[in-house]
């Protein structure tokens, strides 16, 4: 067993652990601190598996902006760890079903696809090479991101402010 | 020598189903959004294996569209639960019965 597979393997502990930890926290900031260990786990797959640019992206964006932004707004909103029930049989039952089926049939498929066993090798990504590729080959989706985001901030802006102006009324 | 690419889709199957659990049985909006990042998370992994898997860069692309999604949806997802917290004083998505 090379180095590369114990590393895979221990992320991939890491990854499961943590997001099954921070699912079923019943405190927010809890949660969310869990999640953020799960990307910074994410993101050092992303590492392993040959994409610096995007293991760096993942920890900006994701651990680093959009896990703030969650615990900006729990804390903003003052949630009073509720005394919500954690997962009602009434819910839990068919999530338990479907996923215990998805996860069947998925393993199944994957035992049974013969090039499910090729095995993964080290390869590197240079970040100058990825970005030439991305805005040459993907200009077109890079311009729909951006005018996604575009969209995203004034939709943001629009539901953010009915509710002072109600207030002012 | 190498992970069998197998295992790696079998850890994004199983984030993704950690994701739709939470999402599908968490009674707090915060949560059930977690559970939509979870699972976009469980793609990515699976998206960047692919792209290991046949040495090609598409798969990384998909990944960096994935990321501006996620970010895009957290942001507009976050400001409509606050928008709905000022409106009825409640994150849970079973007391939102008014249709107005």
């Amino acid at each position: 067993m090379t180095l590369f597979n114990m590393l895979f393997f221990a992320i991939a502990a890491l990854i499961v652990a943590s997001t099954a930890i921070a699912i079923t926290r019943r405190n927010l900031v809890h949660a969310v601190i869990y999640l953020i260990f799960g990307f910074f786990g994410s993101a050092f797959l992303f590492y392993l598996f040959g994409s610096p640019f995007l293991a760096a992206l993942m920890v900006i964006v994701y651990a680093g902006a959009i896990m703030i932004l969650f615990l900006f707004i729990i804390m903003m909103l003052r949630v009073e760890a509720p005394e919500e029930h954690l997962f009602p049989p009434r819910q839990m039952l068919p999530a338990v079903f479907f996923a215990a089926a998805y996860v069947a049939i998925g393993g199944l498929l994957l035992i049974n696809d013969p090039s499910a066993g090729a095995p993964l090798t080290e390869a590197r990504t240079e970040p100058a090479e990825f970005g030439r590729y991305i805005f040459t080959q993907n200009w077109l989706a890079v311009e729909i991101a951006s005018l996604l985001l575009l969209v995203t901030i004034i939709g943001a802006l629009l539901v953010g402010q009915r509710p002072a102006r109600e207030d002012e009324e | 020598m190498g992970i069998p690419f197998g295992y790696v889709l079998a850890l994004a199957g199983i984030v993704v189903v950690l994701g739709m659990i939470c999402a599908t049985t968490r009674r707090n909006l915060i949560m059930i959004l977690l559970g939509v990042e979870v699972m976009l998370n469980g793609a990515a992994i699976a998206f960047i294996a692919a792209a290991l898997r046949w040495q090609q860069l598409e798969g990384q692309a998909f990944v960096l569209f994935i990321i501006a999604i996620a970010a895009a949806e957290v942001s507009l997802g976050l400001a409509l639960i606050v928008y709905l917290y000022h409106r009825t004083g409640s994150l849970n998505p079973e007391d939102y019965q008014v249709l107005k």
